[in-house]
């Protein structure tokens, strides 16, 4: 509430030095506004940025950054009874105090004697310092508004180049702007790294590469985790690349026929009508897709096979027939195919870009050779197309092992290193989700272990990503 | 001339061409009709771009077509061997024949019609492959080779006649687009020879080349007369005069005028005409 | 080699048009792989939307009980009006309207409670507490049917199937016929489906806490994505030196833009609610995870609408003396505004849609009501979808086909104002 007041003081006292400054400027030529080396609102704004931003940067990060900043402070000196805490406990005993100062839910924890004393003196302590750190953030915003006055002020004059200076201070916002980009590269490089990292010191990054167990379960007994394999991701590296392989199978053919015919045959007119089409099917939510798997082609498929298997048991094909009858919802076919659907439009849409991308020239040589379209398209516009559209199917493999809500509610739990894909599977992607949902402490290596599934995730697909960016670069270089 | 033996290339190359201007104006006899012309109209859509074009195509000689850009030329050249088929919305009216037949006849298939009459387009165009594999491209699709062996003779031998065999033997096996723009074309001649065709349409063949390969071409051009029915659209009239013994000259999407080659350019009969190529247009 | 080894014209001829047939074959084969896989594709898109409509409009109907209660001073306390058995009230007035009377061990009113939504005890509840005067008149409710019952009335619970294989037996569907046949069942648009947030109850579950939810969550990424994406994308095509720091930036934001979604939703997991302390389960936590997640796609769109702006109107605006930043705010970008709204709203649809990176900030939670804050408690739309989806309750099913339609609804619209941006605005140089 007081940063709202202080941000909205902090508003109207630019606002009145926006208007003050200008009047300075204007009132230094006698009124001749044209005598500025710039127009009178750039020295405006030249003072109220001086008085306002700087202000309001230090408000906003002591409002962000205030919690921990009291979290810690309150912590510098824990009180004998409570350094005899365990760590967890200690932590419990300090979210208590902070509750109870700021009028939160403490925990259930009954504290006693000793702890009881330490605890409403660090209550205190954090009412303290909550109100010193807002009042102290206020006064130092208002301290550097002061100061922002006192430097810009003094400056307007009609020589004073009041444009270039604004523009100065646009550009350092730009800058600002672009460098988020690294910023968030940098920040999930960083947290999946540096939890990775904690994941690799409790379970060898060996053993989770090449372990053939995930049973992350297990974990939760303490004495269990460490040494015994529990965290193999190789079923889900199988996994992951089955339902990749199925989806692949479907959308390469599907989406490379329909860009071939919707660039070389389609009249304007059919292309008018199914590209918007096929982006519908681009936009649908992947969550939609999941519902789709989920509850209509899942069953469809078991019923499927189980039909099959009741044919042919009893006859020669018996042990096989069994087997369908026992097939269920969940199965990798199920997940790998709605995929496959979803991922159409995007290996067509990639791959039309590429095959128009073919110069018409090299068609018009090969019909002027004599050569039906097919040929053409078979011989001439494919062969020269072709590095384009192994970038546009990387992406697409790339798309379809990060996929995540298809997998988590058609493909199952289970942790099998099969490729059968009447079998349940489990993907990368579905342990993340599984494994992150709900409550979660972040010290078990259950939990962690999410971000060094994470990483193995992020470090494919960006793999996957640069190499099919820079074919496509060369290739479009090629044709330009 | 001959003296100067330490001339360049380009001396060599070009002195030919001069031997070709002379033979251009040599009054030949005009051979049989191969391509026969009449009342064409081209459509792009609403707009016409052809008027009622009616021409002859003698055999074994080099017809040139000249005039201003967008005048129709081009366009009048691929209906010829229907490439105007490829473009939507372009309707072609009137008769060509070639040998007689109407090339827009249902029975004609434009497969077939292509293999017979090759064209070479303005810009080169030689297949992202091998050279070897560019001039295979129309013996394979057409299955006109029975063997690897054929394939290779008629590979050497459509390279030897459009010039370039000297140049490529040993890199046969290397891309096609590796080649400098005027052995492109040269390339791209010899890839239309492969399949035998009777007659080769060429899109102004050298507004891409330097005036050397340009010359290379030309002298080309000339030896393939006679064994081809040769249809140049040109821009250039200095070349319709080296190369052509027929000339036709478009404006505006009519055939203003067409005759031999020495009659147009010293005694054309339209003011058209002769304002064209004294540059006062175009 | 001589001429003549050279095939005359005739028998090329010949060689051509006897493979004529096989090409053609293959040609129209080819063409009609290409047919089919288009087919094929918008069979799926049909299928896929088909199957969502007929799943899901049924929803949309819904059917109410209008029922006469007799307040009973004898059994509601003046002072403690909570302590009452309000369903109890209900159920035996639904019995008396069906001319039953209750057995001494609340049989049949326990199964009068199967086939009528507790919500209208809870009206009558709210009613009693606001104005305790009511005690000892009779009031008529009206509320909605248990799921299953709604089911039934629907069609999707037959009277064919075996007594034992279905939720409601055979009485419990003679009543149904009874009460609908009195009057006192009427069907009509479901209101509260769209005016109702998440319930345990299938019948009062609706979409409003998810359609606040995804609207705030948009707000908060709209509010951070599009400013810093417009900007950054200014920035680098119109101000920035071409040297290597651009490059890495370029190439980083086209690896960013196809990142799985899922990483991001561990970052925001890792970082902002982790370290930053923002809290879990709100529209800020979400908004700050998708705006990330859609600030290279933003950027991207920017960039291509600026190329697209033609030079000379920067030269021109330049040679009349502005400066750089002056040509950039007064012209190009302005010029850019379609392309870059355009971009906008359509990256904006693209994270009203997401789910996998929500689920680990904790928006999976059931939250009853429309979230209070930015920083309250919150599920959105798609999410909703996946909560239901996994619920085991058959209402549920139809209720997340019903809930998937609305989303579309949204994702629609926005595409839509995405379309008309571009058709209205659009400018071609």
């Amino acid at each position: 509430m007081l940063i709202w007041i202080a941000l909205t003081a902090l508003l109207l006292f630019s606002a009145a030095t926006y208007m003050a400054a200008r009047r300075k400027a204007v009132a230094a030529t006698g009124g001749k506004p044209v005598l500025l080396h710039s127009l009178p609102g750039y020295y405006g704004s030249y003072a109220a940025l001086w008085v306002g931003a700087p202000a309001a940067l230090l408000i906003l990060l002591f409002a962000m950054f205030g919690g921990r900043m009291e979290e810690a402070l309150l912590r510098a000196d824990p009180p004998a009874a409570v350094q005899a805490l365990t760590a967890p406990q200690q932590d419990v005993f300090f979210d208590d105090a902070r509750a109870i100062a700021h009028g939160g839910q403490p925990s259930e924890t009954i504290y006693e004697g000793d702890l009881k004393t330490a605890l409403d003196a660090k209550a205190a302590k954090a009412a303290h310092l909550q109100n010193l750190i807002q009042y102290g953030s206020v006064a130092l915003g208002a301290l550097l508004a002061l100061a922002g006055i006192m430097i810009a002020y003094p400056r307007i004059g009609p020589q004073f180049r009041a444009r270039n200076k604004v523009e100065g201070w646009i550009a350092g916002l730009f800058i600002a702007c672009s460098v988020t980009a690294i910023l968030t590269t940098a920040g999930i490089v960083a947290s999946l790294v540096w939890e990775s990292w904690r994941f690799f010191q409790a379970v060898p990054i060996h053993e989770f590469l090449f372990g053939m167990e995930w049973n992350p379960q297990i974990a939760m007994r303490a004495d269990q985790y460490a040494g015994t394999g529990a965290f193999g991701a190789v079923p889900l590296f199988v996994g992951t690349f089955l339902i990749m392989m199925i989806a692949m199978l479907v959308a390469a053919p599907i989406g490379l026929y329909s860009a071939i015919y919707l660039s070389e045959y389609a009249s304007p007119l059919t292309r008018s009508v199914v590209k918007p089409l096929l982006e519908i099917l681009a936009g649908v939510p992947t969550v939609v897709y999941g519902f789709f798997a989920a509850l209509t082609v899942g069953p469809i498929f078991r019923s499927f096979f189980n039909w099959i298997g009741a044919q042919l048991v009893g006859g020669s094909f018996d042990g096989l027939g069994q087997y369908l009858m026992q097939v269920q919802n969940q199965m990798a076919l199920v997940a790998g195919a709605v995929m496959g659907i979803m991922l159409i439009p995007f290996v067509s849409s990639l791959s039309d870009d590429i095959i128009n991308a073919v110069p018409q020239s090299l068609r018009d040589g090969s019909l002027a050779m004599g050569a039906t379209r097919s040929e053409t398209v078979k011989k001439v516009v494919l062969p020269a197309a072709l590095p384009g559209i192994m970038a546009a199917l990387l992406l697409a493999v790339s798309r379809a092992v990060g996929e995540t809500m298809i997998v988590t509610m058609a493909a199952g739990l289970q942790a099998k290193t099969t490729l059968n894909p009447l079998d349940t599977v489990t993907t990368v992607t579905v342990q993340i989700v599984t494994l992150l949902t709900g409550d979660q402490e972040f010290d078990s290596p259950k939990t962690l272990s999410a971000f060094g599934l994470g990483l193995t995730l992020f470090v494919v697909t960006l793999m996957l990503n640069i190499i099919a960016l820079r074919i496509v670069q060369k290739y479009r270089e090629q044709y330009d | 001339m001959p003296s100067q033996r330490d001339d360049s290339i380009a001396h060599d190359t070009v002195a030919p061409v001069h031997i070709a201007v002379d033979r251009a104006h040599a009054s030949q006899p005009a051979g049989p009709i191969k391509i026969r012309a009449r009342d064409v109209n081209v459509f792009y859509g609403d707009k016409q771009a052809l008027f009622d074009v009616s021409l002859d195509v003698p055999e074994n000689s080099v017809t040139a077509l000249i005039g201003p850009s967008g005048c129709g030329k081009s366009t009048f050249l691929r209906s010829i061997n229907r490439m105007n088929d490829t473009i939507p919305g372009c309707k072609v009216t009137g008769r060509i024949e070639l040998d007689g037949e109407d090339v827009n006849d249902r029975s004609i298939d434009p497969v077939v019609l292509r293999a017979r009459v090759g064209m070479v387009f303005q810009k080169p165009n030689p297949f992202p492959k091998t050279i070897f594999e560019n001039v295979a491209y129309g013996p394979r699709i057409h299955g006109i080779a029975t063997g690897k062996a054929e394939l290779e003779e008629i590979v050497e031998r459509s390279l030897k006649r459009a010039g370039l065999w000297a140049e490529v033997a040993d890199r046969l096996h290397q891309p096609g687009t590796g080649l400098s723009g005027g052995q492109q074309q040269r390339l791209v001649i010899a890839r239309a020879i492969a399949v035998s065709p009777e007659v080769i349409l060429m899109d102004e063949p050298c507004s891409a080349l330097d005036p050397i390969a340009t010359a290379r071409i030309e002298e080309l051009i000339d030896e393939l007369r006679n064994q081809y029915c040769i249809v140049i659209v040109t821009h250039s009239m200095a070349q319709a005069a080296r190369v052509s013994q027929k000339t036709a000259f478009f404006h505006l999407g009519k055939l203003v005028e067409a005759g031999p080659t020495g009659e147009i350019f010293t005694n054309p009969r339209d003011s058209r005409t002769q304002d064209y190529i004294t540059g006062r247009f175009g | 080699m001589t001429d003549a080894a050279i095939p005359t014209a005739a028998s090329l001829r010949q060689t051509v048009e006897a493979r004529l047939k096989k090409r053609h074959a293959q040609e129209m084969r080819f063409r009609l792989y290409g047919r089919m896989a288009i087919i094929v594709a918008l069979c799926f898109l049909a299928l896929l939307l088909g199957r969502i409509v007929t799943q899901g409009y049924s929803t949309f109907v819904d059917y109410r009980i209008a029922v006469p209660v007799y307040l009973d001073p004898a059994r509601i306390d003046k002072a403690d009006p909570t302590g009452a058995n309000y369903d109890m009230l209900v159920a035996q007035s639904i019995l008396t309207k069906l001319g039953e009377q209750d057995d001494d061990l609340g049989e049949k009113s326990g199964k009068v409670m199967e086939i009528m939504s507790n919500d209208l005890g809870f009206q009558l509840l709210k009613m009693v507490r606001e104005d305790p005067s009511l005690i000892g008149k009779t009031i008529t409710v009206t509320g909605p049917v248990k799921s299953d019952a709604a089911l039934y009335f629907k069609g999707q619970i037959k009277r064919s199937t075996p007594q034992d294989s279905r939720k409601l037996d055979d009485q419990q569907l003679d009543w149904m016929d009874k009460l609908k046949a009195s009057g006192a069942v009427t069907s009509g648009f479901n209101v509260s489906f769209l005016t109702n947030s998440d319930s345990t109850e299938p019948e009062q579950a609706g979409v409003l806490g998810a359609i606040v939810g995804s609207a705030m969550m948009l707000l908060v990424t709209a509010v951070l994505a599009v400013p810093i994406g417009v900007l950054a994308a200014t920035y680098l095509e119109e101000f920035a030196p071409k040297n290597r720091w651009t490059d890495i930036i370029e190439v980083n934001i086209n690896n960013l833009a196809a990142v799985p979604s899922i990483v991001y939703g561990l970052l925001g997991l890792a970082v902002f609610s982790n370290w930053l302390a923002v809290p879990r389960s709100s529209p800020l936590l979400g908004g700050l995870v998708l705006a990330l997640m859609a600030l290279p796609t933003i950027i991207i769109a920017t960039r291509s609408a600026l190329k697209a702006v033609p030079p000379s109107i920067r030269e021109a605006a330049l040679g009349v003396g502005a400066s750089r930043t002056q040509t950039v705010f007064h012209h190009v970008l302005p010029l850019a505004m379609p392309g870059v709204m355009t971009g906008a709203i359509l990256s904006l649809a693209h994270a009203l849609g997401e789910t996998a990176p929500l689920l680990m900030i904790g928006m999976i939670s059931f939250v009853p009501g429309v979230p209070e804050g930015f920083t309250g408690a919150a599920t959105v739309l798609p999410v909703q979808v996946f909560i239901w989806e996994n619920a085991s309750e058959r209402g549920f099913h139809e209720r997340t086909a019903a809930a998937i339609i609305v989303l579309l609804v949204f994702m629609i619209i926005m595409n839509l104002a995405a379309i008309l941006v571009r058709r209205r605005f659009e400018r071609r140089w």
